[in-house]
């Protein structure tokens, strides 16, 4: 009965031909295989911002005057609304940190060469709209820093040359950051934005899928010598226990620091002190607040690190081809790049720590490495599960 | 068939198709355009508001108050005894709401650390440009506290 209904299914779906590509797809094994498991960590938590967002949106009314009352409903008298909430915020910005870990980690693999540059430009361009996500959502509770980074944010488009004034009334829904834009901001974090992410992360993982794993060139020798590793069952198991390990982890922040509310936005008041948006946005909303107020050809001079920081972000997703040089090894290979890389890094967490005015950042970045490197050492010799 | 007849039917078809297809598209995506941004709706203009008067606490404690001038925030702040200014609370540098720091008295947004002075010029932080004045006019009225009226300069 159930093979028959297998052989049914096989026979419109072609179930086999999957399983069959499945079965032969397999993982480098070397000693940084660690970093493969980044990218599927990401995953782990969109797929948790999709169900949690999907339950916020049984009771979150995007409305100047529900808004922040709705999702204070959420937090005090739905049951388990706090959790629910708490699980969406936290997952928010896990996401965002993986997916930089994950960045950082294919950028100095070189992972980006050819022929996986289109892997690389889709990820570039998924961290942007995870980001869109970040900046979307964040208004949504209607809160003081909602109000105020929403205007800030939404301004900052009017740098852009020629199309700046249409593009902030487009972001805002009107001249003014009001109930309109709200309604806009809702719209794209909930339908606009999961359905091209859906699109590209489609792509993306196709990608992944068929032109497999990159080898770091320095481990090249070192994975020809080991077998790798068989995706189905034992690369989809480590990663699975790295997702559970991960929920519980989310579980307990979302427990322990319940994510704040804030005050109600209120549309004739002064911005609070010390205000600042998310640790992501930290080192840009810095650089902002270093630039000195005037002007030049008649462009202010705020126009230019937001023009510049435009530009990085085109840069980034170009990387794989400008490197001209990813291929070459030894003696032959550029340092270029990966220098470029490293000072970028370092200026974005430069600017984090000071716009935190604490070392918090620096310590989060170095643990984080620390660990990832003992997790690389632990398993650098694991030997196969075929068992050679 | 002399072989050179078809040739400029086939171009003419491929042109006809191309432009329909472009024309088509043109009749879907301005609509669309047109329909995301948002229409410019006229606000009532506001020529001048009563703003409370002069023994509000709120100058006593933080030596300013935010009015709404519109739909747009306007400072109130009191300069010195008897005396009020009032400037467009929107910082010029990226729209934020600015505040007044009574102990330093100078004007100052908390986004971006921008500080403008009791003229409401920009004097140091990344504003641009100095705040928007308005006009403040004292209303006596017998021995009740003047009325604060606020109008646009």
């Amino acid at each position: 009965m159930l093979a028959r209904a297998r052989s049914w299914l096989d026979d419109r779906l072609g179930l086999s031909t999957i399983a069959e590509f499945a079965s032969h797809k397999t993982v480098p094994v070397h000693r940084y295989s660690v970093f493969y498991y980044l990218g599927g960590m990401t995953l782990f938590f969109f797929l948790v911002q999709v169900c949690t967002g999907v339950l916020l949106m049984l009771y979150y009314r995007p409305s100047a005057n529900e808004a922040f009352e709705s999702v204070e409903f959420i937090m005090t008298v739905v049951p388990f609304g706090w959790l629910i909430r708490s699980i969406h915020s936290w997952s928010a910005n896990l996401m965002v940190f993986f997916a930089v870990a994950h960045m950082v980690s294919v950028f100095f693999m070189k992972a980006y060469r050819a022929p996986r540059e289109l892997t690389w430009a889709s990820g570039a361009l998924l961290l942007f709209l995870i980001m869109g996500f970040g900046f979307s959502g964040y208004l949504l509770p209607w809160n003081q820093l909602a109000f105020f980074a929403t205007k800030v944010g939404t301004d900052i488009a009017g740098a852009v040359p020629f199309v700046g004034e249409w593009m902030v009334r487009f972001l805002r829904g009107g001249d003014r950051v009001s109930g309109g834009t709200l309604s806009r901001f809702y719209g794209w974090h909930v339908a606009l934005l999961p359905a091209i992410t859906t699109v590209i992360l489609v792509v993306h993982l196709a990608l992944v899928q068929v032109k497999g794993m990159s080898t770091p060139k320095v481990c090249d020798e070192e994975a020809k010598r080991r077998p790798p590793m068989k995706f189905f069952p034992h690369f989809a198991l480590r990663d699975l226990s790295g997702w559970i390990f991960a929920l519980g982890v989310l579980a307990a922040l979302a427990a322990l620091f319940p994510w704040e509310l804030g005050e109600k936005a209120d549309l004739f008041a002064p911005a609070y002190e010390n205000i600042r948006p998310e640790w992501y946005f930290v080192f840009m909303f810095q650089t902002l607040k270093l630039v000195p107020g005037g002007e030049i050809f008649g462009l202010e001079y705020e126009a230019i690190p937001i023009m510049l920081f435009g530009a990085a972000g085109l840069l980034l997703v170009l990387i794989p081809f400008l490197d001209r040089g990813a291929q070459r090894t030894g003696r032959r290979s550029k340092k270029g790049w990966t220098l470029g890389g490293v000072a970028a890094l370092l200026f974005a967490l430069g600017m984090t720590c000071w716009g935190y005015a604490s070392l918090l950042p620096l310590y989060v970045v170095l643990i984080s490495g620390l660990l990832l490197s003992l997790l690389a050492f632990i398993t650098r010799g694991s030997r196969n599960p075929e068992g050679r | 068939m002399d072989g050179s007849a078809p040739l400029p039917r086939r171009r003419f078809l491929n042109w006809f198709l191309g432009t329909s297809v472009g024309a088509l598209m043109a009749a879907i995506i301005y609509p669309i355009a047109r329909f995301a941004s948002p229409p410019r709706i006229p606000e009532a203009t506001t020529n001048q508001v009563e703003a409370g008067d002069v023994s509000d606490a709120a100058f006593a404690q933080k030596g300013f108050k935010i009015i709404r001038f519109g739909a747009e925030p306007v400072i109130l702040l009191k300069a010195a005894e008897g005396e009020y200014r009032a400037f467009s609370a929107t910082c010029t540098h990226l729209d934020c709401i600015v505040g007044f720091q009574k102990d330093r008295s100078r004007i100052f947004c908390n986004c971006h650390g921008g500080a403008y002075d009791l003229n409401g010029r920009n004097v140091s932080g990344p504003p641009p440009r100095p705040l928007v004045p308005y006009k403040v006019n004292l209303v006596a009225k017998g021995s009740e506290p003047a009325k604060i009226v606020v109008s646009k300069a």
